[in-house]
């Protein structure tokens, strides 16, 4: 079967004040469908604009992304996307952002209230539905970013250092719902993170990028069974040398050489 | 006392002072041929008031600015939505735009009564030619400024164009029409009352200019008093539309002035 998420030979440039930037360059990887896919990589790498590229935002300046064995054009809506910055409509509510998605499905009011209503107390925002995003913290506003996306269900999500702006303790909580959440869903994920042990607490395969221009170095299969436990799992010996294995390889670009 | 009830108190305090230093100064200071003094003038008041015949100078008045106002500004935000997806028409109209907003409105005044006659459809044009611009340019800046990557947010959750429009552009360009509106209702009133002052048989206008023509200090900053208070009652309303519209912004007051993020 052909993967469900496949870049080939994918570059991107970008024209800053007659200066070009190379974002990506000959970018190749392919996401089976199911499949948890971390991707890590130093600070401007161009981790950002690989996911801009995928869900159609950035045409490539060459190359090819193919989705379901067709070459993608324009917005891919089968796809969803948690940005870096959380994005909030800031004249909506918090509870008319989360359901923001299915409104413009043509969902009924009271059925949007009540999907909504479960993942902001899935995420421990209860209480907050009637706030405005200025009067959240940035993990409150980062939280309800996360699951506006949830809540439609989309096929394949990409998700740009999601956790970042949220504190560790959360954040392992987070990791802990978002892997319970994708095992019953079965979705596909695309999520990248600074975060090592994030990358490999939650993968079936880590991708490691170069520093800028960003290419894929390095490819690894995280062999640790699931279900996991997200509080003990970096205690793990496999953990440890896959670790181990991914720090050396992340290690050359994030120092300076 | 609520912070809210404690400044009314303030502002009616200092007008009083305001009024009794007038009162205080007429007649010891200034000859009362020049300046009136209140109680002069609220005696007028109460005459015109209650003899009934300052409502027909009110209502035409009235009628002129809201009229002018509304065409200008339902004309003004139109244009500026329309303009600000059009981007090589709105290059081209770009400079005549400017010139003629550059136009004094009072040397039109008179050329609009030549056109449009010395009744209140001239006071109307002269108004809706204020209006237009002002809510035009915010309009069109507003909508310039949408923040794309909410639009593109919308996009990749499926939503079509239009519901882009209703969902991000128009809540997003909320703000700079209030804000247009807001700036252009004083100069409403201003533009209907310059009207009559050229050439009208009533409104306001006509009012506090004939009462000057007579030397009647009394009746002329009678007239000058009653606009004064509608400009103030217009901003009130329209500033508490304002709050309500716009209650999703932080206040500059919400958070403390000595905390950082
Ligand atoms: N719209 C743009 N215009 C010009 N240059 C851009 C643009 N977007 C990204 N870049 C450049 O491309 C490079 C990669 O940016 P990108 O945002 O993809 O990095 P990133 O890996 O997501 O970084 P971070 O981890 O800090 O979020 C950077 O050097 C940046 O300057
Ligand atoms: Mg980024």
């Amino acid at each position: 079967m052909p993967p469900l998420l496949s870049l080939n030979q994918v570059c991107r440039e970008f024209q800053v004040r007659g200066r070009q930037v190379v974002a990506v360059d000959t970018l190749d990887l392919a996401v089976e469908e199911g499949e948890f896919v971390t991707v890590v990589g130093p600070s401007g790498c161009g981790k950002s604009t690989l996911l801009n590229l995928v869900v159609g935002l950035l045409p490539p300046s060459a190359g090819r992304i193919v989705y379901r064995g067709r070459a993608v054009e324009g917005i891919n809506t089968a796809i969803g996307y948690v940005t870096q910055k959380d994005n909030l409509l800031p004249w909506r509510t918090l509870v008319e952002n989360v359901e923001i998605a299915l409104e413009i499905r043509g969902a009924a009011k009271n059925e949007r209230r009540r999907r909504a209503g479960d993942l902001i107390g899935q995420v421990g925002l209860s209480g907050f539905e009637d706030h405005y995003p200025h009067e959240l913290s940035g993990g409150m506003r980062q939280r309800a970013n996360i699951i506006r996306t949830l809540i439609y269900d989309p096929e394949l999500i990409l998700m740009d250092e999601p956790f970042g702006p949220l504190d560790a303790q959360t954040r392992i909580v987070l990791q802990d719902q978002l892997l319970k959440l994708w095992r019953a869903s079965r979705k596909t994920i695309l999520f990248i993170t600074h975060d090592l042990v994030e990358a490999i607490t939650l993968a079936d395969r880590v991708v490691v990028m170069t520093s800028r221009p960003g290419r894929v170095k390095h490819i690894a299969a995280v062999p640790i069974p699931r279900p996991r436990d997200v509080y003990q799992i970096h205690m793990s010996s496999e953990f440890r040398e896959v670790y181990n294995k991914l720090w050396n390889e992340l290690r050359p670009e994030v120092a300076p050489a | 006392m609520t912070g809210r009830g404690r400044l009314f108190v303030y502002r009616l305090l200092f007008g009083f002072v305001l009024l009794a230093a007038w009162e205080a100064a007429s007649g010891r200071l200034i000859d009362p041929f020049w300046v009136s003094r209140p109680s002069d003038i609220f005696k007028y008041l109460w005459g015109v008031f209650a003899d009934g015949s300052i409502f027909g100078h009110l209502a035409i008045t009235l009628y002129e600015t809201f009229v002018g106002f509304f065409i200008g500004a339902t004309s003004g935000i139109a244009l500026g939505f329309f303009l600000a997806r059009k981007e090589v028409l709105a290059q081209v109209l770009d400079p005549y735009i400017v010139a003629f907003n550059g136009i004094p409105r009072i040397a039109l005044a008179p050329l609009f009564i030549i056109w449009f006659g010395i009744g209140p459809n001239s006071k109307v044009i002269l108004v809706v030619t204020v209006v237009f611009f002002l809510t035009f340019f915010n309009t069109y800046a507003g909508v310039k400024g949408v923040d794309v990557e909410l639009k593109n947010i919308l996009r990749v959750m499926g939503a079509s164009e239009r519901q882009i429009l209703f969902k991000v552009t128009i809540p997003a360009t909320v703000p700079w029409i209030a804000t247009g509106l807001k700036i252009s209702l004083p100069y409403a009133i201003v533009s209907a009352v310059v009207g009559e002052f050229i050439a009208a048989s009533k409104g306001l206008g006509y009012l506090i200019n004939y009462n000057t023509s007579l030397f009647s200090t009394t009746g002329a900053l009678g007239g000058i008093l009653i606009l004064a208070l509608v400009v103030v009652l217009c901003n009130e309303i329209i500033s508490r539309a304002e709050a309500y519209l716009l209650r999703w912004r932080p206040r500059e007051n919400g958070r403390k002035s000595n905390e950082l993020y």
